[in-house]
């Protein structure tokens, strides 16, 4: 990853940021933009999730690293700590490789 | 510090301190994984480095991180990264009072923006409370979090062939526990799902980052707007 890339994501997050604490009380943010952009938030996330737990490249990813996250959202779901989310769901993808399911 | 001592003590209670402590112990943990599997993934050890000083938004690091690692351009990256910071937007106005009105505790202040600062702030009563609480999360949070990513680059550096300990499992993990809570809400729900199936049908098709974009199209599915003030801001769980 560049560092111009690095350095335009900062900016652009920073003035994000910077523009209540300077605009403050001049514009006010509609409640349904502020809807937009959170429920925006969950929608890349989710799609993130998806893509990376089903894909390389341009193909399937295999059934050992979808399984795993599987393992750990149902751990996360019953609110297990998230270390422990996060160790269950390499275990279980590092065990079914090592069984040989890629 | 903004505040001397004293009254630093007398502001803050004992369990206010305790929860913050708790959520920079958590935000520590996700910094670590951020630095050992972008680095175990490839990346050299400065960029997740950088990304967390100069960014410092978990979920736009993971998100950005996460379309370079996929093969994609850093133009998608930076895109991706960005709508998803774009709810910062909203909570800069919401703490703009909190954050002072120097030009330079605007300036220092605005970076320590983040779900947990503002979540944490809001909660408090009275303006005094709210200014002690939103410096003392947010500047602990920021050392918590960057202290936390080196040391994740140090142990992801030493650990190779990351597939067979299954760590390309870890960073969708890390993503599905931060945004489970935001998917309480029903067209919140449906929207994401739609945007999951969206992105997966279109990865064999696109160059890689596009799909996680058209995801968006999912937005459509959102419905009409909730009522209740954790509705609106499911983002608050999400970073």
């Amino acid at each position: 990853m560049p560092l111009l890339a690095i350095a335009a994501l900062a900016a652009g997050t920073y003035a994000f940021r910077l523009a209540g604490p300077v605009f403050r009380n001049r514009v006010r943010i509609p409640d349904r933009l502020q809807r937009l952009l959170s429920v925006a938030t969950a929608v890349l996330l989710t799609a993130l999730v998806a893509t990376a737990a089903l894909t390389q490249g341009h193909g399937f990813a295999g059934w050992a690293r979808p399984a795993g996250v599987l393992v750990g959202g149902v751990l996360a779901l019953r609110r297990a700590p998230f270390p422990v989310v996060i160790v269950a769901a390499a275990a279980t993808t590092a065990g079914l490789r090592l069984a040989g399911i890629p | 510090m903004l505040v001397d001592m004293r009254s630093f003590w007398r502001t803050l209670d004992r369990g206010s301190l305790r929860d913050i402590a708790l959520v920079c112990l958590a935000d520590a943990i996700v910094g670590a994984s951020f630095g050992a599997i972008t680095v175990s993934g490839g990346l050299r050890p400065w960029v997740p480095i950088t990304m967390s000083v100069l960014v410092f938004a978990g979920g736009a690091q993971f998100a950005a991180a996460g379309v370079v690692l996929a093969g994609g351009s850093p133009a998608a990256a930076v895109l991706a990264g960005l709508i998803l910071n774009a709810r910062l937007l909203p909570y800069g106005f919401t703490v703009a009072d909190t954050v002072g009105a120097r030009w330079w505790t605007r300036l220092l202040g605005a970076q320590l923006i983040t779900d947990e600062s503002v979540a944490f702030t809001m909660r408090q009563h009275g303006p005094g409370r709210r200014r002690v609480t939103f410096w003392t999360c947010g500047l602990a949070l920021f050392g918590c979090w960057n202290v936390a990513v080196v040391l994740g680059v140090l142990a992801g550096a030493v650990l190779r062939n990351t597939g067979s300990f299954g760590l390309d499992a870890a960073f969708p993990t890390v993503l599905l526990a931060l945004v489970l809570p935001s998917l309480t809400h029903r067209g919140t729900r449906h929207a994401a799902l739609a945007g999951a199936i969206i992105a997966v049908a279109a990865t064999p098709f696109l160059p890689a980052g596009v799909p996680v974009l058209l995801a968006l199209g999912g937005l459509v599915l959102a419905g009409r707007p909730a009522a209740t003030v954790a509705d609106t801001n499911p983002a608050l769980e999400v970073r």
